[in-house]
């Protein structure tokens, strides 16, 4: 019996979770009085249910997979960022200001040029209070939630005068930026563009920064044991601000895909910042740790939250339910989720036959 | 760290959303294409919650009113998309669903609009406030011009303040609530050059806590009439009912958040250009051009709150006021 | 320029900096006790918003501020039994549970408050000035110190409170042994589980309190994500202040006074025009550079996000 179980053992507890969040969101549904099945199908073919759709899904996830590729290296280091937020904004201004300052470059240099500037943009935000925690002993958690609100009034300030859009009414917001600048399309007839290709290079080179390489050896030893790091000659205070110069370039490129990416070509503030970074500085980091720190399992689990993302407008259209049914919903699979994994350490060890019953995380 | 675990826990997650698609189906095109030649359908996307009692509330009663009426037949809309992107998504989503008009309800929408328009041709849009049709036949624009009902107000809080100050509380000092601000700021000057008129940006649309912080400040610095633009003002009007400090409204009639201080908001009557642009679009002609509401068409009203007590001369002079602005012997600057 | 330094209208700036203090107070002081005994809330964003509807919504439907409060309290505390729950007993990371209370948090006002209420409908707060009597004849001074409102005082008395129970009780005892050294205190029979679920019970409380004075005591509404960041803003308070209630209450009037003097300064002209986004950054950009000048580097709780096993 046992040994018919011990496969499925580690997928039944979160798969159990998923279930279990998505039956609150049943009844969340049932409540406010709307079909739970409808509301469901349109969740999941609004995400999922054809090319359009699973491009769509892709489109949302390309941010969650550069923030959380940035989130990785940091965590990974043992500095917690969430700046990811003022890193997308700075990333996102640096890159419009590129293309603004060279609209006439042809398109194969100025798009990887704006992706670089979007690079530079974020990575200096994020290198701020990595050296301010580095050589200044300011937490970082403190510094780079008051960096993401500095970033907002910055981005409201650009766009209340120096780069706003002329016209007759004003919108917070510049104009459309370069051609040249536009993230190509892909081929295949969705609205899929190289952003996802984007995504999938930094992933990749995270990857190969992070587990293939001697920084990469560097930053995990800090974040393993600092002390013994320092003892054994390593510059600790360098590798901080390194992790959290590289973690906000992964989120200042997502900023600037947002720029070049978008249906508008455009940087917009007009609604606050949220309505530009859609978030994505906080979701990055549950795709991040859903993707156990891992660039590569990180873009899975980017692409499955990007999917709840998408199939939400989907849902709010279907049964005219608020789209907060989906923030609300994603919490609570994030919640059951990260609380299931104590409970699925104890099943697979019962599946393998092993008696003790107390874990070690 | 945990990696077969966590690989474990997204395999599960797949396998969830597999299943879950292999039970919907792909059953979800047969709606979609298919149209009558009758029914006419509008779909509207909007910044904020239909019931925000400000710029998005405005234009889901002027719909609702058309359905209402028979004038078109069937309505959908899609609020709270703050996410330009999630919009523009929408946008698309109603384009290919075969709707009529697609109400495009933003000034920020107007970007992906651009690109979303050209590629629906027997679609019609409409956007706003905007004035701006980019030249595409099948986009229609609409704005208003909030100076206008901004100046009335001013002109009657010109009257009612005793300590000449009058506060007025902004989100961010662009688009539609600057146009208020400046229109308020003018009449308030023409009626009473001796008023200050004090401005605060709070610099968030949302920040109800930081509206409520700018009135308090503005009453403690002597103001005893306040105004504001955007749906963070409930802030301000709970401080201004408090302190019995009068409440200028507009965008929607806010008389309900404060029955013994609001005296008067501007309200925005979109029906009028929305029924014009659907009968257009019913004779075949998809856009093109640009609505400008005004008091002349009747696109914005000023409505008085019944249980507050104006005297009749200042009622009367507010009357003189949008008379004189319809037929142009008042400017608001603008 | 001189105008601002009229002692009226400096009085007016201050006062309403302690106002604007308050929800930073309240959610970092909780913050505070709650990573005393090593438990991280990322979610106190979400707790706020949590207490803050519970509060505007009992108040709306019974018309009483007082059994809001008390709803704001108990959702709060109802929040704090369910992040004790995942975080002590099912051992979830800290980081990402508490983002997961934020998401829930903010979805879950927002919808109950669209389907539930719709259009926001005022209330009336919990007002009560309970010293205002001393403010009348005592002048300035008596107007800054007397002239606020009982939640205010209930807030700023809780600072000597939580800096005595951190200090002074068993409990805080236990509070920072389980923060430090989870396994001495265990072996010292210290409930490592039961200290940590009753400061986090604790931390999610002060929470809601600080969403539901936001709703009685500022607003008197509601509207979606009403706390527009003051939960990140009070947990990043509670660095500030190296866990001491006495640094986190300057670290909240530092934001609050900053945030005020920039209304004021808007509302004398003179500052105007875009100025005011740069202007606005100053609380936070203040914070950053106050912390860099005194840092003393306190380190932080030994066991901070660590779940207690008793083998590991």
């Amino acid at each position: 019996m046992r040994w018919l179980l011990r496969p499925f053992a580690g997928l039944a507890v979160p798969a159990a979770a998923v279930i279990a969040a998505l039956l609150v969101g049943v009844v969340l549904l049932g409540v406010f009085g709307a079909n739970p099945i409808t509301g469901y199908r349109a969740l999941f073919t609004g995400a999922f249910g054809g090319p359009d759709e699973l491009a769509a899904t892709a489109l949302k996830s390309i941010p969650l997979m550069l923030v959380g590729v940035g989130i990785c290296i940091a965590f990974r280091t043992g500095v917690i960022n969430i700046g990811g937020e003022g890193q997308i904004i700075m990333g996102a201004i640096l890159a419009t200001l590129v293309a603004i300052a060279l609209p006439d470059v042809p398109r194969p240099i100025l798009v990887p040029l704006v992706m670089i500037a979007g690079g530079i943009g974020g990575g200096i935000w994020g290198a701020i209070p990595g050296a301010l925690k580095a050589y200044s002993g300011v937490n970082e958690i403190l510094s780079t939630i008051m960096m993401n609100i500095i970033a907002g009034f910055f981005m409201s300030f650009l766009l209340e005068d120096w780069l706003i859009a002329p016209g007759a009414i004003k919108i917070q917001q510049t104009k459309r930026l370069t051609p040249n600048a536009d993230l190509p399309i892909l081929p295949g007839g969705t609205r899929l563009h190289l952003g996802i290709v984007v995504a999938l290079i930094v992933a990749i080179l995270g990857y190969l920064l992070l587990f293939r390489s001697g920084l990469g050896l560097r930053l995990r030893a800090v974040g393993h044991n600092q002390h013994a790091s320092r003892a054994a000659g390593m510059k600790v205070e360098l590798s901080i601000t390194q992790a959290l110069a590289l973690s906000g370039a992964c989120a200042g490129i997502a900023g600037a895909v947002l720029v070049f990416g978008s249906e508008s070509h455009r940087l917009i503030g007009e609604g606050g910042p949220l309505a530009f970074t859609q978030s994505a500085g906080f979701n990055g980091i549950v795709t991040a740790l859903f993707g156990g720190l891992h660039p590569l399992f990180t873009v899975l689990s980017s692409y499955l939250f990007g999917g709840m993302l998408s199939g939400g407008i989907s849902l709010q259209r279907a049964v005219q339910v608020p789209q907060a049914l989906v923030i609300a919903l994603n919490g609570v699979v994030v919640v059951f989720v990260v609380s299931s994994l104590l409970l699925q350490n104890r099943v697979r060890r019962w599946a393998e036959g092993e008696v003790q019953m107390e874990d070690r995380a | 760290m945990k990696y077969p675990r966590v690989f474990n826990l997204l395999l599960a997650l797949l396998g969830v959303f597999a299943l879950a698609i292999a039970g919907c189906g792909n059953d979800d095109d047969d709606s979609s294409t298919t149209q009558t030649g009758t029914s006419f359908r509008v779909a509207v996307v909007a910044p904020s919650a239909s019931n925000d009692l400000a710029f998005t509330q405005s234009i889901v009663d002027a719909v609702r009113k058309l359905e209402a009426s028979n004038h078109i037949d069937e309505v959908s809309i899609t609020d709270g998309t703050f996410v330009v992107e999630d919009a523009g998504a929408a946008i698309r989503g109603y384009a290919e669903e075969g709707y009529d008009l697609v109400v495009a309800h933003g000034s920020q929408y107007g970007g992906p609009l651009q690109e979303i328009a050209p590629d629906f041709p027997e679609t019609s849009f409409i956007w706003g406030t905007a004035v701006d049709t980019f030249g595409l036949p099948n986009v229609y624009s609409y704005s208003v011009r909030s100076d206008l009902g901004g100046y009335v107000n001013g002109v009657v809080a010109a009257q009612l303040t005793e300590s000449n100050i009058i506060g007025v509380i902004g989100p961010v000092e662009v688009g539609d609530a600057k146009l208020y601000v400046d229109g308020f700021e003018a009449g308030a000057q023409a009626q009473n050059p001796d008023v200050d008129v004090k401005i605060v940006y709070t610099g968030s649309f949302s920040d109800v806590a930081a509206a409520a912080e700018a009135a308090q400040s503005h009453i403690s610095l002597g103001a005893d009439v306040l105004t504001g633009s955007a749906q963070m003002v409930v802030g301000a009007t709970g401080v201004a009912q408090e302190n019995g400090v009068l409440w200028f409204g507009t965008q929607a009639n806010q008389t309900p958040l404060g029955e013994d201080i609001v005296v008067a908001s501007q309200v925005y009557r979109w029906e009028g250009i929305l029924a014009d642009a659907v009968d257009r679009v019913k004779a075949g002609e998809l856009g093109g051009e640009t609505f400008i509401m005004t008091f002349a068409g009747g696109g914005i009203d000023i409505q008085f709150n019944d249980n507050f007590d104006l005297p009749q001369e200042v009622r009367g002079s507010a009357q003189a006021t949008i008379d004189g602005l319809i037929d142009g012997s008042i400017t608001t600057g603008q | 320029m001189s105008e601002f330094f009229t002692v009226a209208i400096l009085t007016a700036t201050l006062t309403s900096g302690i106002r604007q203090a308050v929800p930073y107070l309240l959610a970092a002081l909780g913050e505070a006790v709650s990573q005393r005994a090593g438990v991280l809330n990322l979610g106190v964003e979400g707790v706020m918003l949590i207490g803050a509807f519970s509060a505007y919504y009992a108040t709306l439907e019974t018309k009483s501020a007082a059994i809001g409060l008390l709803m704001g309290l108990l959702a709060g505390m109802f929040m704090g039994l369910i992040y004790a729950f995942i975080t002590v007993v099912m051992h979830a990371e800290q980081g990402i549970s508490g983002i997961g209370i934020y998401l829930f948090g903010l979805g879950f006002t927002d919808l109950l408050f669209q389907k539930q209420v719709g259009t926001p409908r005022p209330i009336q707060g919990l007002k009560t000035k309970p010293m205002n009597w001393l403010a009348e004849d005592t002048g300035r001074v008596g107007e800054l110190l007397f002239s606020h409102t009982i939640l205010t005082y209930v807030a700023f008395l809780l600072v000597p409170a939580v800096y005595w129970l951190v200090t002074r009780t068993t409990f805080g005892l236990n509070v920072r042994a389980v923060g430090e050294n989870p396994h001495a205190a265990d072996t010292l029979g210290v409930s490592v589980n039961g200290v940590r679920a009753a400061a986090i019970v604790f931390g999610n409380t002060m929470a809601g309190l600080a969403g539901a004075v936001l709703v009685l005591d500022i607003v008197q509404n509601f509207q979606q994500n009403l706390t527009a960041g003051r939960g990140f803003i009070a947990i990043a308070l509670v660095y500030f202040g190296a866990w001491r209630p006495l640094r986190v209450m300057a670290g909240a009037l530092l934001f609050g006074i900053v945030s005020s003097t920039v209304l004021t300064l808007q509302a004398l002209d003179v500052i105007s025009g875009s100025v005011t986004s740069i202007a606005n950054m100053a609380p936070a950009v203040l914070t950053v550079i106050v912390l860099v000048v005194v840092s003393r580097r306190i380190g932080q709780p030994a066991a901070l996000t660590k779940p207690f096993t008793r083998d590991a």
